[in-house]
């Protein structure tokens, strides 16, 4: 299980938002787990083609993921996965 | 005077105003410290819709159904996959990116005899369409298709992509409708979305190699008399534009000397063809209000003649710019909404303005409800 923490910012959004446990092999497949629980938060932070938003970065073990378009990066079993806004959008 | 209501999309939020004779008050405000780009409450329903763009978190869709007090955020659509947008004058090797929605630029309700529809114009270039209040939209396929888009004549102004801003019905027949794309230019369907041409002529583009050319054009926004639909006007990149024959050509009636030229919104009386306004900004280079003063024009002869309409707007030291959307006409009311935070109104057609709030955020939508 990868384990999620995620910038205060979305919780303005997803009130219950906290940190998250999820079953992913793949960033992708960790995106769209947590939008099965919370349907929705996948459109606040990946385009519609798949692509991560702009201005929103992924770190897992504090290493910004590689593929952003795809979002293909490897997770372990037990991860670290930071979600946050880039300061690049102000 | 029955009370009037204006809803104002601004940088920080979703502003209401009411009032009539001379009082008016802000009376609610919602979605606070989020751009609201476009506000618009349903006539049929009293349904409210709002665009906001959360910067980092993309472009969301919301709705209210009891009178802007709670809001429920509604899926926005998105580009089949696969679908392309076509980069601008790219010759020889075609350039695209994938078509993923970009941002929400107006929100229209459809006509009283169509429930349900709502139309969706967006960037880059899809007019989403829904008949079942909003719960599902989809893209209109036949305009996106058009082959002027895959010639590279849709491209952006102004934003990076085109975008649709205008989507206006014809009061007599609801299947009979128009958009205006920047950069395209006006499109007309016949039979309800079904097939569309463009309606382009006597437009000029001096920043196209053929400034006549059928599509490619530059409609600031785009708007009909309800009384005489046959009459409709659009403020243009280039200048102001008259069509007395249903967009089927355009006569530009720019003023060679005083302020009528370029701008961005334009407002038609209801029952008078003839009588519309405008608000002049600078130039497309500088973007300003005219000579730091601001001001309205009224022109009651089909652009004949223009009045420079300013007691009670600011003569000295003003900059506001007054966006497409942000410039609403309700019987003999006006309102507008200025870049500075500034909201206008008058009550008599324009001869007298009252600034109904000077300490706004940068408004970019005023609809009267």
């Amino acid at each position: 299980m990868a384990r999620v923490q995620f910038t205060r910012h979305l919780n303005r959004f997803f009130p219950a938002l906290g940190e998250e446990d999820v079953e992913a092999s793949r960033v992708s497949e960790l995106v769209q787990g947590l939008d099965r629980k919370y349907p929705g938060l996948a459109a606040y932070l990946i385009e519609d083609d798949g692509s991560l938003r702009k201005h929103v970065n992924i770190f897992v073990e504090e290493v910004l993921i590689r593929d952003r378009r795809g979002l293909s990066d490897a997770l372990a079993r037990d991860s670290k996965v930071f979600i946050v806004q880039a300061l690049s959008g102000g | 005077m029955a009370a009037k209501k204006i809803l104002i999309g601004s940088r920080k939020g979703l502003l209401t105003l009411e009032g009539g004779d001379g009082d008016w008050r802000f009376t609610r405000s919602a979605h606070l410290g989020n751009p609201v780009e476009y506000a618009v409450e349903d006539p049929r329903t009293g349904t409210q819709w709002a665009a906001i763009d959360h910067g980092h978190w993309g472009e969301k869709l919301h709705r209210s159904k009891d009178g802007g007090e709670s809001w429920e955020e509604i899926a926005l659509p998105k580009f089949p996959e696969g679908e392309k947008v076509f980069l601008a004058f790219a010759q020889g090797e075609e350039k695209t990116k994938a078509a993923t929605l970009e941002n929400v630029w107006v929100i229209e309700p459809g006509a009283a005899d169509q429930r349900g529809r709502i139309y969706l114009g967006t960037n880059p270039g899809g007019l989403f369409v829904s008949d079942d209040g909003g719960e599902s939209f989809e893209l209109n396929r036949p305009l996106w298709d058009h082959p002027s888009r895959a010639q590279g004549m849709w491209f952006g102004g102004g934003r990076d992509t085109p975008g649709i801003h205008s989507v206006v019905i014809d009061p007599r027949d609801s299947s009979h409708l128009y958009v205006g794309i920047s950069c395209a230019g006006v499109f007309e369907s016949r039979d309800d979305g079904k097939s569309w041409r463009p309606m382009n002529k006597g437009l000029k583009a001096p920043f196209l190699p053929t400034p006549e050319a059928e599509t490619g054009h530059d409609p600031h926004f785009v708007a009909l008399c309800p009384a005489e639909p046959e009459t409709l006007w659009q403020q243009n990149h280039v200048g102001v534009y008259i069509s007395r024959d249903g967009a089927a050509s355009w006569a530009e009636v720019s003023q060679e000397i005083g302020p009528v030229g370029f701008g961005f919104p334009v407002a038609v009386h209801a029952q008078r063809p003839e009588t519309a306004w405008v608000v002049p900004g600078v130039s497309d280079e500088q973007r300003m209000a005219v000579g730091g003063s601001l001001c309205v024009c009224r022109t009651e002869d089909g652009g004949k003649s223009w009045t420079e309409l300013r007691e009670g707007l600011p003569q000295e030291n003003a900059y506001d710019v007054v966006y497409r959307h942000a410039l609403d006409i309700d019987g003999e009311t006006l309102a507008f909404g200025s870049t500075t935070g500034n909201l206008y109104l008058s009550e008599d057609g324009g001869e007298l303005w009252k600034c109904v709030g000077g300490n706004l955020p940068p408004i970019y939508s005023v609809r009267f409800a």
